[in-house]
């Protein structure tokens, strides 16, 4: 039985989707106020550690975070993957790198696209800068991918 | 900071989407549902018969091998009274989902109930199954529109084993 080909009649499409609203908190919160207005915030820990996206608790100590700090616009590509077929999920339509970038003034990476055209123009290093929605709502492809520094 | 209205929450999807293609035990079990026929497979350890077939037991983690016609009418074996509306769910709220152990069968299958009032519904209740007409039916469980109660005596709670 399943040697023979299958019967296309036992095909159909299956979708598990769980779509929920979730509450930020002030740190959060507050990341997305910011990002709404174009603008990249982190938050710096007692070491003078920067973290973005920020986080309300130290990772090490559990400590409160409360020291929200602009970072950005411009960053450098820390590690990424090339994205051969996106699909209709993706932030992009074409071929695109995922990537951890970290954000001028981060210490650490944040996870984001980049529209760099082609594999080869990708680097570990290389600088990018955002490339911004035209109209913000205050959700993450608000910011709706980075591109190349100095790219047209 | 403080004339801007800030933002409190965002909505978060978590969706897959993938094409399942029904082979083995699967398929057998949709040719026969579309000729209105249910059937399980029965474990050749444990001797439990699992509706909608499938090609191996969980329990004894081995090959299923013997088909087994199963009756479209059953016991409830646990239920959900369901109030809340949901944008994919077109059906009068509250309505009743509810877990049935089909008679020759050692697996409830999930359905809905219908011609019942929501506060009647009991763990022990019997009922059958309401096909659509047979002009209609395919290779899927949608060929029966739901269950509704049969004028039966309820099984006792005991005799439900480990589904009660």
């Amino acid at each position: 039985m399943s040697k023979s080909p299958p019967d296309p009649r036992f095909s159909a499409p299956h979708v598990i989707e769980y779509s929920y609203r979730r509450s930020l908190g002030a740190v959060l919160g507050r990341f997305f106020t910011e990002l709404r207005g174009r603008q990249l915030v982190g938050i710096r820990r007692p070491g003078g550690q920067v973290l973005v996206p920020p986080c309300e608790y130290d990772p090490d100590t559990g400590e409160s975070l409360d020291e929200i700090v602009p970072v950005g616009p411009g960053g450098v590509v820390t590690t990424w993957a090339w994205v051969t077929r996106p699909t209709k999920r993706h932030p992009l339509d074409h071929p695109f790198a995922w990537a951890l970038i970290r954000l001028d003034g981060a210490d650490t990476g944040m996870l984001h696209a980049v529209d760099a055209g082609s594999e080869s123009a990708m680097s570990t290093g290389m600088r990018v800068k955002p490339r911004w929605r035209s109209e913000t709502v205050g959700e993450i492809l608000d910011l709706a991918c980075f591109e190349i520094e100095g790219a047209a | 900071m403080s004339e801007i209205e800030p933002v409190t929450s965002i909505v978060t999807p978590t969706r897959l989407e993938y094409e399942f293609t029904a082979a083995g035990a699967h398929a057998e079990f949709l040719t026969r549902v579309a000729q209105g026929v249910l059937v399980g497979k029965r474990c050749p350890g444990c001797r439990k018969v699992y509706v909608p077939a499938r090609g191996n037991c969980p329990r004894c983690g081995i090959a299923t091998a013997e088909s087994v016609e199963v009756a479209d009418r059953g016991t409830i074996t646990t239920f959900c009274i369901v109030r809340v509306p949901s944008g994919n769910i077109d059906l009068k709220l509250p309505y009743c989902a509810a877990n049935i152990l089909l008679d020759g069968s050692d697996m409830p299958v999930a359905a809905l109930l219908q011609e019942c009032e929501a506060e009647d519904v009991r763990i022990g209740m019997r009922v059958e199954a309401v096909w659509k007409p047979k002009k209609e039916w395919g290779p899927t469980f949608e060929n029966i529109r739901y269950f509704r109660p049969t004028a039966e005596p309820d099984v006792a709670v005991e005799a439900l084993g480990d589904w009660a």
